[in-house]
């Protein structure tokens, strides 16, 4: 970038350079955007342009950094909060106000304290303690370096739910990776195998969250062939955090401290790494906008963190994630109304001749910016002193709305906060683009019990011991529903955590996503994810839920990739609202498109629920021999993504849709069946359907089951034991029920579709009699075991 | 003396992260427990003023080196003196995982011939390799004089879960093997849920120990290293299967390791 005729190096004695906006035209503006890096397009340069002709003079490359990573799509996402222009010329204005926070906005529940604002979202708990949760994706740094962008995607995480002063209590994680068998000689320049991916990133995790000591709880793992060139990775963290002390107050004259890590030149230009599309070049490009993780820095920084909270001693605190410096002291000054003066000389760096831009901009890891008033500074950096951390006061917040920055004594940077937080409106197109795709016309086989066997190994439904077992999910102690439960280490629903000593109070935490859905269409993906994330929920006892949705999708300047997210959000909007399950907070992950194409467009829902008494949830295991198994919820012909079809080659087009009204019906049931006592056991039914989950409960409980699909609550036109055992339709649940309660529970759930199809067994025989009464799965519960234990990718 | 009047100093560093609910534990069979960092014991040089010190779980300093290996290091260095008394009026220490880790490190155990300057032996990478959390099952082998597990019944078989990467036990020497079994100081093995020993089959054996051991004490009792976490096996809703008995048992087996030593220490001091 040097040496070019657009840019010229300032004579000072340390490397700063000016950018001649002023003279360039349109040509140079795109030019100069892509030579520093920046992301910006066109019309954003333009507007830099006449802000500085305002000014009279050239900007810096501080000011070109510092803009160029504020208005990145990371930053700023600018998707979520422009103007959509739909084909019939009808605009959106901000999807996320449109659909997203309307309706946290609409609900407007009494328990929500902070949405979307800050650096996560927070809802009461009990007493003064509130439950505070964010969730991130790291999607393009895994793709390039899966351990060291893993780790800092638990890192970052973990330093949002610090960022509302809240302490860490639990992680999760959801992974979407391609086929691990996938073909090397398929994979184009500059892509790395699944297998490579699918390593480095569950180590990456697994390192962060352990040396940390918070427990990995809840996760999902994902193969899908889109994820071959564009790896998902979902982190995020759950926080507690006393409300009294949630204190965001800085006031001009604040100190500027950052504490923790010293910065380098690890995390450049990430942010705007993380707006464009991965192609052969990332790795070259972009190595150094990876980041290096060290938990131990992130563990002594939470350490004193919650020590200045307790006592008050800081007036506003946030995390240097992406953009470093330049966001967290730029949206902290924003934020109070404030400007700042910033010195970069303070800044400790990890070696010298580091460029003050670089400075601005770095994205180094375990660093934190807290404002502290004056006369509190020293306790302060005392305090960071004893847990060996480094902490310095690099600037202070100015009562006049601008923003100076010096480096060496000289002034390199100095923009008015206003224009740095008020980019141009950015504008996309949406396309409504049907796929052309047909449900598939096949007899229905005669030997369901291979079907059933090949799907529990399918890689997707397919035990995930050997990855969970490598995260510590009982560190805090505090762990009462595990992310796997019974004899045999069956998948739980959700993980409960019971956060506070004197309190039986649990936080329920679970998840949603089907990226097949997706396949076939974004909204009933997104609504069944929220569906999903809900009744997993539900199924363990929680209730009062709040959601998370995580976008994560191809380039938004592409407008059928603007369309499918347009649906998305709309379903989002339906669903939650008919759930009354507020969003609290989210995070959109887009341009994930790599040579070999798009991301098939996955919403993650993440469900935050609480059980009132940890004592009283439910795991999905049998229990007992000679109880009962009913299903609550109809089944319908919605085999469209499902891995039955997936199993035969097939897609199909029968997407699961979501009965709100029904769907609303069988979760009061449930809960209202758990409170009472009556449930032993309850599992979801999702992939796999009926005959998964059915397989699922006595695997994990290490008990036999018989079922007749005779009565099992169907629509008329599933009249075919396939369709009733491996249908995916929403909001369904396999429940146990002792003999003796019988007459109570169906009294219990009286108002939703239920029927009585099953009977544990004392011996281990897993025997399904299909709708004519005929034997149509006959196994046991070793071979179930054995299928489920042992994931097949096919050939 | 009283419960009441037991003072517990858990150490801590950049690192540890077991130390709350160690602490929890203690208090709640009445002992007062702190956690103190290490910068601050070793400039106040206050280690006396307890009864039983334990070094919890964690990954202190990033387990760089070998496990553990820094921390005890930097303990023996800054406040050695005070471990060496500590040791000698036979106050009981006990570390847990991480916390085992450090004091073989240290060379606090084996113990064999005393505090030793280099490592006696060592927690090497598990066998199959990897970090397992997981839950396993312990046969107690101690004959009463250990002060971390008196009140455990000899042959006990005891369930708690083990978190690690390094936790395989072993020796320099088949001698060293038999002076520790004739020593009584072996104190823990893995074993079945029946309690046969699991003969260094995995994953009853959940890290290739040698001769399946979890735990081992000094020849005096007193200082007392173990692999799983008794804190996180302290009450009976942190079982892993507890569901399947409808409401969760008061306490699980992690329990008696906290009350054996507070107990312990009541009737000796």
């Amino acid at each position: 970038m040097m040496g070019r005729i657009y840019i010229r190096r300032r004579d000072v004695p340390f490397e700063l350079y000016e950018v001649n906006l002023l003279e360039a035209g349109d040509e140079e503006l795109v030019k100069i955007s892509e030579e520093m890096g920046l992301a910006l397009n066109l019309e954003e340069m333009r507007a830099i342009k006449a802000y500085f002709m305002g000014k009279g003079r050239n900007p810096t490359d501080v000011e070109m950094q510092a803009l160029g990573q504020t208005w990145s799509e990371h930053c700023f996402h600018k998707t979520f909060k422009g103007v959509v222009v739909l084909p019939d010329g009808r605009k959106i204005d901000s999807l996320f106000r449109t659909f997203i926070a309307r309706v946290t906005r609409e609900l407007n529940m009494p328990w929500c304290i902070s949405v979307f604002e800050d650096n996560a979202g927070i809802v009461h708990f009990e007493g003064d303690y509130g439950v505070a949760v964010k969730v991130e994706t790291h999607n393009h740094p895994s793709a390039i370096e899966p351990f060291g962008g893993a780790a800092t995607g638990i890192g970052g995480v973990i330093r949002d739910i610090l960022g509302v002063w809240a302490d860490p209590i639990a992680c999760t994680d959801v992974l979407g990776f391609g086929p691990l068998n996938y073909d090397y000689n398929r994979l184009p320049p500059g892509i790395k195998h699944p297998k490579y991916i699918f390593r480095g990133v569950v180590a990456g995790i697994g390192h962060y969250g352990n040396n940390m000591g918070i427990p990995t709880v809840n996760g999902a793992i994902y193969f899908d062939e889109s994820y071959v060139g564009n790896v998902v990775v979902y982190c995020g963290c759950i926080g507690i955090l006393p409300i009294s002390r949630y204190v965001k107050k800085a006031k001009a004259g604040d100190h500027l401290v950052l504490a923790g890590g010293r910065t380098g030149r690890d995390g450049i230009h990430g942010v705007t790494f993380a707006s464009l599309e991965l192609t052969e070049k990332s790795e070259e490009v972009s190595r150094p906008a990876v980041q290096i993780a060290n938990p131990i820095e992130e563990e002594k920084l939470k350490r004193a963190i919650i020590s200045i909270r307790d006592l008050g001693l800081a007036s506003s605190i946030t995390d240097l994630g992406g953009g470093g410096l330049s966001s967290a002291i730029g949206e902290t000054a924003y934020k109070f109304n404030c400007g700042a003066h910033v010195e970069l000389d303070k800044v400790p760096l990890k070696y010298p001749n580091i460029a003050p831009w670089e400075i601005y901009i770095s994205e180094s890891q375990e660093r934190m910016l807290l404002t502290v008033p004056e006369e509190n500074l020293d306790k302060v950096l005392e305090i960071f002193r004893e847990e060996d951390v480094e902490a310095t006061s690099v600037g202070r917040l100015t009562d006049d709305r601008v923003l100076r920055i010096f480096y060496g004594g000289f002034k390199v940077a100095e923009i008015d906060i206003p224009f740095l937080f008020n980019p141009p409106k950015s504008y996309r197109a949406a396309i409504f683009v049907k796929p052309d795709l047909k449900e598939p016309i096949f007899n229905e086989p005669d030997d369901l019990t291979n079907f059933l066997l090949k799907i529990l190994s399918s890689p997707n439904i397919a035990s995930k011991e050997s990855v969970i077992r490598t995260y510590d999910h009982e560190v805090k102690g505090n762990t009462v529903l595990k992310p796997l439960c019974g004899k045999n280490n069956g998948p739980s629903d959700a993980a409960v955590i019971k956060p506070l000593d004197n309190s039986w109070r649990g936080i329920v935490i679970s998840c949603g996503m089907n990226p097949q859905y997706g396949k076939i269409d974004a909204y009933w993906m997104a609504a069944s994810a929220i569906d999903e994330a809900i009744r997993n929920n539900v199924a363990v006892g929680g209730r009062r839920i709040a959601l998370l949705d995580n976008f994560v999708w191809g380039n938004p300047e592409k407008p059928d990739r603007m369309g499918s997210l347009v649906r998305a959000c709309m379903a989002c909007y339906r669903f939650a609202k008919g759930f009354r399950t507020p969003f609290i907070s989210g995070k959109d992950s887009l341009y994930n498109e790599s040579p070999l194409g798009p991301v098939t467009p996955t919403l993650l829902i993440t469900a935050v629920g609480i059980a009132p008494d940890v004592r009283r949830i439910v795991s999905m295991d049998l229990k007992e021999p000679g109880n009962l198994l009913y299903i609550v919820g109809r089944t319908y012909a919605e085999l469209g993504g499902s891995e039955y079809y997936r199993a035969r080659g097939f897609l199909g087009r029968s997407v699961p849709k979501v009965r709100l009204r029904e769907a609303r019906r069988n979760m009061r049931a449930i809960l209202r069946a758990i409170d009472r006592g009556y449930v032993r056991a309850c599992h979801d039914i999702s992939e796999g359907g009926l005959a998964v989950a059915a397989a699922e409960m006595a695997l994990a409980g290490g008990l036999g089951l018989e079922i007749w699909l005779e009565n099992v609550p169907r629509a008329h036109e599933v009249q075919r034991n396939d369709y009733v055992l491996f249908s995916e339709s929403n909001s369904r649940f396999l429940v146990e029920v002792p003999e003796k309660y019988k007459e109570m529970f169906e009294l219990t759930v009286r108002n939703a579709p239920y029927a009585l199809i099953g009977e544990v067994k004392n011996d281990r025989s897993f025997i399904i009699n299909g709708l004519d009464g005929r034997r149509i799965v006959n196994t046991d519960v070793e071979s179930l075991l054995r299928a489920w234990r042992n994931p097949s990718f096919g050939d | 003396m009283k419960i009441g009047d037991i003072r517990v100093c858990i150490i801590r560093v950049g690192g540890t992260n077991c130390d709350a609910e160690t602490k929890r534990a203690f208090e709640d069979l009445g002992a007062r427990a702190s956690i103190r960092h290490l910068n601050e014991v070793s400039k106040r040089r206050d280690l006396l003023d307890y009864h039983i010190l334990v070094f919890p779980g964690g990954f202190s300093y990033g387990d760089y080196v070998r496990a553990g290996a820094i921390l005890a290091k930097t303990v023996m260095s800054r406040i050695g003196k005070e471990i060496r008394l500590f040791i000698d009026e036979g106050r009981p220490i006990l570390g847990i995982c991480n916390g085992f880790q450090i004091l073989v490190e240290a060379g606090l155990l084996p113990g064999l011939n005393g505090i030793s300057d280099y490592p006696e032996a060592a927690l090497a990478t598990n066998i199959p390799i990897g970090y397992r959390c997981m839950w396993v099952y312990l046969k107690h082998e101690g004959d009463g004089r250990c002060a971390s597990t008196w009140l455990i019944p000899k042959g006990r078989i005891l369930r708690m879960p083990v978190a690690h990467a390094e936790g395989r036990f072993i020796l320099s020497s088949e001698k060293d093997l038999e002076r520790l079994i004739d020593n009584g100081q072996i104190i823990l093995r893995y074993c079945d849920e029946n309690g046969e020993y699991a003969n260094g089959r995995f994953p009853e054996n959940p890290n290739g120990s040698l001769y399946d051991i979890a735990g081992i004490c000094n020849p005096d009792g007193t200082i007392f290293g173990l692999m799983p976490h008794p804190e996180r096996a302290y009450y009976g809703w942190q079982l892993p299967d507890w569901t399947r008995i409808g409401r969760p048992p008061k306490y699980g087996d992690g329990r008696l390791i906290f009350e054996s030593i507070v107990k312990h220490v009541a009737k000796k001091f």
